[in-house]
């Protein structure tokens, strides 16, 4: 069997700690994510720091927003890098999911995060 | 309307600038100052990725920039000029028009640069940038974000 995907989350801040810490809470440790803040960095440094993450290993690249310096910076390494996917808007929902099938293509398991976040978008509440 | 903002940020077009000072000043056009990023049109779609399909985006080099200036200033709409870098703005400085006002929004921390604020770190050489912009008569200050304070020059160096 090949080697399981990991996923770098890039986000603003503090978002992709939080969301990875709050991926292990609800899925144990052995989620296979790593975190990355933009915080202080140009364009430059933000991509050796996605680069680190990766290590050469097959991954998708969770970022917050499509066209952010988290998003632009992730699709930059991703075009030159076969082995990578970006995945733009990442929510809890999408990476629980991810943590959980880590072991499918690297394609179908890019389809399915973005299939996973979207449907756990929606508006909840009001009376019929 | 016109330019309303000069502004250096070495992430170019992002968050901040799009939504941060975008948004608060109502603006209808970007333009993107920079000759790497002029001559790659798959760069150029991501930058666009970022941006509102009301706001037009617009890729110049140094010189075109230089050239278009003062067409811009004439446009009804609000506009945003973003160079990545102190040099690139010093260059486009003798085409802006009085009064000039340049605000550095993030040069961010990489090796011979020091710490000025938490989103400014400059080179010996980008000071000197920094002040022969003052020395035109360009008031320089930072500010990532319309709702922080204006740091003016002075008290960055």
């Amino acid at each position: 069997m090949s080697e399981p995907l990991i996923g770098v989350v890039v986000a603003h801040t503090e978002v992709a700690e939080a969301l990875v810490a709050a991926v292990r809470t609800i899925a144990g440790d052995d989620v296979g994510l790593v975190a990355v803040s933009n915080r202080g960095c140009d364009r430059a440094a933000l991509l050796r720091r996605i680069d680190e993450a990766v290590a050469g290993r097959p991954a998708l690249l969770f970022t917050d927003m499509a066209g952010g310096s988290c998003g632009h910076t992730a699709a930059v390494l991703a075009r030159e890098r076969p082995e990578l996917r970006v995945v733009t808007g990442v929510n809890l929902g999408m990476l629980v999911d991810f943590a959980f099938h880590r072991d499918e293509p690297l394609e179908a398991a890019a389809e399915r995060a973005v299939q996973t976040g979207r449907a756990a978008v929606g508006v909840v509440g009001g009376r019929p | 309307m016109s330019v309303v903002l000069f502004r250096i940020d070495d992430r170019l077009i992002h968050g901040q600038v799009v939504v941060g000072w975008g948004q608060r000043l109502g603006i209808g056009f970007i333009v993107l100052v920079d000759d790497e990023v002029r001559t790659n049109d798959w760069e150029q779609e991501l930058y666009r990725m970022g941006v509102p399909p009301s706001v037009e985006v617009i890729f110049a080099s140094v010189a075109e920039a230089s050239a278009r200036l003062a067409e811009w200033e004439r446009d009804e709409r609000k506009g945003i000029v973003l160079t990545g870098d102190v040099r690139t703005m010093v260059a486009l400085c003798p085409a802006m028009p009085a009064p000039r006002r340049v605000n550095v929004g993030g040069i961010h921390a990489r090796d011979g640069r020091t710490e000025r604020l938490r989103y400014v770190y400059l080179s010996p050489e980008e000071e000197t940038g920094l002040r022969s912009l003052a020395e035109l008569g360009t008031e320089v200050t930072a500010q990532d974000v319309p709702t922080a304070r204006p740091v003016p020059l002075a008290e960055l160096l």
